[in-house]
């Protein structure tokens, strides 16, 4: 069995869900208008994918092979309207600004897949480390993602002035397409880095 | 404005000012990753359409006559039952066994288009705005026409996003692309000037 300590860096460096798997596109591109927004989606998704993780690894000689999907999807759901309630209730300004993309946390694909690729066949102990890897490289991606969204098309960094009053914000940037051609640069930017450091 | 009008005007607005993929980022996984060949982008879009018009039109009947029962006060029944929290618990077992059922169709009618399509059939499940339509609609407070009109709107955007981006990824194929950018970087941003075409629909509706 891999160390512990190499279970948890996988998620955030050797299969980034994001950059290295292209998992979870559709919360990345959608709420990261603002730093702050990456920051929270990725919370409540690592905070289910925790969870989820944990339980399909306890019930995992409990579920039969035919019905695990719906079973993990099950489960995924349940953690995700813990979230969603919770959210509400002591977050309404972050529960309005993820909007829709809060039940959406249900059908992230990140979640489901290592529901079934890791948390099935592993120990409990090794799901949650698997999970909090996992949901930490998705949250660093996404806030990367925001932040540089938020400085180039608002002029600031979670809320904070930074380009001065002088810079014209290109609006682009939070618009949809800013998005999808800043996600393509930021990939190729990291393969170049890679193939030179191979 | 008469009804007729604003289902034509949701529709439009689903389908062009409010693409689903394009400018609400709802349905990136399959957009990217059954978009390499015009053909089973075709069929991915046409699933994707049957899924998304049966579920809304099934969660909008789950929402009205289970979640939140308010024809029980027509009934004379007090304590209606608020159950609306089990929305997306209730809203996705209906997704994922509509997808199960579409995939035993094609597997027994069209074997060919099952082999193409391949692991993206179970994936409509993961796919979100499937989910996102159903809960879009509810949202809005869309009838029962307003959501078929809705959710048919959203799959001929989803449709047309998906046909028109695998047309463009099999030029890119045969082009010549500096060795970073190959693979998903350059979809992604030929998404994004795809996404810029779409934003000049904006203002079509006022």
């Amino acid at each position: 069995m891999k160390s512990l300590k190499k279970i948890f860096l996988n998620g955030i460096v050797d299969e980034n869900p994001i950059f290295r798997l292209m998992l979870g596109l559709c919360p990345t591109l959608a709420v990261t208008t603002a730093a702050i927004n990456g920051v929270g989606m990725g919370l409540a998704a690592t905070f289910v994918l925790v969870g989820s993780n944990l339980v399909v690894s306890l019930l995992k000689k409990l579920i039969p092979e035919k019905i695990r999907i719906p079973a993990f999807i099950v489960i995924i759901a349940t953690f995700v309207t813990v979230v969603q309630l919770v959210m509400e209730a002591t977050l309404p300004s972050l529960f309005n600004a993820l909007g829709i993309f809060i039940p959406l946390i249900v059908v992230n694909c990140i979640i489901l897949s290592r529901a079934e690729i890791f948390a099935s066949k592993n120990t409990p102990l090794a799901a949650v480390i698997d999970g909090l890897g996992m949901g930490l490289g998705f949250t660093l991606a996404i806030t990367l993602l925001a932040a540089f969204r938020e400085l180039l098309g608002n002029g600031t960094l979670f809320g904070l002035t930074v380009m001065g009053s002088t810079y014209e914000p290109a609006l682009i940037f939070i618009m949809a397409p800013g998005g999808f051609i800043l996600l393509g640069f930021i990939l190729a930017f990291l393969n170049a880095m890679r193939k030179e450091g191979a | 404005m008469t009804g007729f009008t604003k289902i034509v005007l949701i529709v439009i607005s689903a389908a062009l000012v409010n693409n689903y993929v394009l400018s609400r980022y709802l349905g990136i996984c399959p957009f990217l990753g059954v978009s390499k060949k015009v053909e089973t982008a075709v069929g991915m879009s046409a699933a994707v359409t049957f899924v998304m018009v049966m579920a809304s039109v099934i969660t909008f009947l789950v929402q009205d006559l289970i979640l939140q029962p308010t024809w029980l006060a027509k009934l004379g029944v007090e304590n209606i039952p608020d159950l609306r929290f089990l929305q997306t618990i209730a809203f996705i077992l209906v997704i994922a066994s509509l997808v199960q059922f579409v995939e035993m169709m094609i597997q027994k009618t069209n074997p060919s288009l099952y082999s193409a399509l391949g692991v993206y059939l179970p994936l409509i499940t993961t796919n979100c705005a499937v989910l996102g339509v159903a809960v879009i609609n509810i949202r809005e407070g869309y009838n029962l026409v307003e959501t078929v009109a809705n959710s048919f709107g959203a799959a001929i955007g989803f449709g047309l996003a998906i046909i028109l981006f695998a047309g463009i990824r099999e030029r890119l194929e045969y082009s010549d692309i500096p060795k970073p950018f190959i693979g998903f970087p350059i979809a992604l941003i030929a998404a994004g000037l795809m996404s810029v075409a779409f934003l000049g629909f904006n203002g079509l509706i006022g």
